[in-house]
């Protein structure tokens, strides 16, 4: 039950602070659950986002419901995404409730201007971490320019390839690449 | 039963958006359409609400138009159903996950979808830098290249880059109060 709890906490804080969504999560679970607790690593975390990805639902709670679940089962799953989504609840409830117009106040927009280059350099600090972990060879620095330019230029290209679509080819490339690398040792 | 309907459309919404934030949008459009439970002004409201608080926007859509549609109880109702299939789907994937971690295929596979998902994490960063540290339209409107760049926000960036590497031990949530100060302080959005 003590784990559970620290779990739900755990999220709590998470979701308390975690502006931007999916992405923006990846920095916080890296200092507090990695860092600070050591319940997962950083690689794996890599792995839960690639998977949250292509799997239906939303990323954050893909990735909160894996973590959750690879600490405790079903009922850590649980404490996890209920921990995750509840400071979100609490927020728009109550500035459902009482504050019309909340994202129009100058301090609201000058706050979240801020915020916004925050997130954007904990993002790319994030990034500059898993580098070494994720783009091992010349096989994967191809996979990551592939994907990076097919993800950025989407809106320029005359077919955009939805994100989940990229993640499974590159899974698949992997099993591919991988087998026949096994097999030519 | 008005609960119940919350929840079977808000478990639909969960069950198709793949991926995350924006991927909700066209679901809640649909819903509002066939529903009325919100409207598309609500909608418009939402995603600004979602900038500018914590949380995904599919979760504080999910709260908002819960709440709009049968109270605080609609609120949490219709959250918890988007995540039910997240919590369904991944449970029987972290379980084969499990079982099958030190599978050849499963670790060539992880092999691809590392790359790949840092590479859509890094897209997601430079998303965010687009409307965070240049103003492309004041750029456009003026061809003017200083007005590019918001050089007020670009410091603030390579003091947060610079903090963080000198002050390793400092939490990102300290980095985050110290940037939404410096925003006000400054009025980043010129509000």
């Amino acid at each position: 039950m003590k784990e559970l709890l620290e779990l739900y906490f755990a999220f709590l804080k998470i979701g308390a602070v975690n502006f931007g969504g999916g992405y923006a999560m990846l920095p916080l679970l890296e200092r507090d659950l990695v860092q600070n607790r050591g319940w997962t690593t950083t690689q794996d975390l890599t792995d839960y986002f690639a998977i949250g990805q292509c799997t239906p639902g939303l990323i954050a709670l893909n990735v909160s419901t894996f973590i959750g679940s690879r600490r405790k089962g079903i009922p850590g799953a649980i404490a996890a995404t209920v921990g995750f989504v509840t400071s979100p609840i609490v927020i728009i409830l109550i500035i459902a409730t009482f504050l019309q117009g909340f994202a129009d106040y100058p301090v609201v927009q000058n706050a979240f201007a801020g915020i916004r280059v925050c997130v954007c350099v904990l993002i790319i600090q994030a990034v500059l971490r898993l580098w070494s972990k994720s783009v091992v060879d010349k096989t994967t620095l191809a996979l990551y320019i592939g994907v990076f330019l097919m993800t950025a230029l989407s809106g320029v290209l005359p077919l955009a390839v939805p994100a989940a679509v990229l993640v499974i080819i590159s899974g698949m490339l992997g099993v591919i690449i991988g087998g026949f690398r096994d097999k030519h040792k | 039963m008005i609960y119940l309907q919350l929840f079977w459309e808000f478990f639909k919404t969960g069950l198709f958006s793949i991926g995350g934030g924006l991927a909700t949008l066209p679901f809640l459009y649909e819903m509002s359409n066939k529903t009325h439970w919100f409207s598309h002004a609500d909608i418009a409201d939402m995603i600004a609400i979602s900038e500018s608080t914590p949380g995904a926007i599919g979760i504080n859509m999910s709260t908002y138009a819960g709440f709009k549609t049968a109270g605080y109880p609609g609120g949490i109702i219709a959250t918890l159903a988007l995540a039910a299939p997240s919590l369904i789907i991944i449970l029987i994937i972290s379980g084969f996950l499990n079982k099958f971690q030190e599978s050849r295929h499963v670790q060539n596979a992880l092999y691809g979808l590392r790359p790949a998902s840092i590479a859509m994490i890094t897209a997601a960063g430079l998303n965010v830098a687009k409307v965070a540290l240049v103003n492309i339209d004041a750029f456009l409107a003026s061809r003017n290249i200083g007005d590019l760049f918001l050089w007020k926000a670009i410091l603030l960036g390579i003091v947060i880059f610079a903090g963080q590497k000198i002050f390793p031990k400092v939490h990102p949530i300290a980095f985050i109060v110290f940037s939404a100060v410096v925003g006000i302080v400054f009025r980043f959005a010129g509000a």
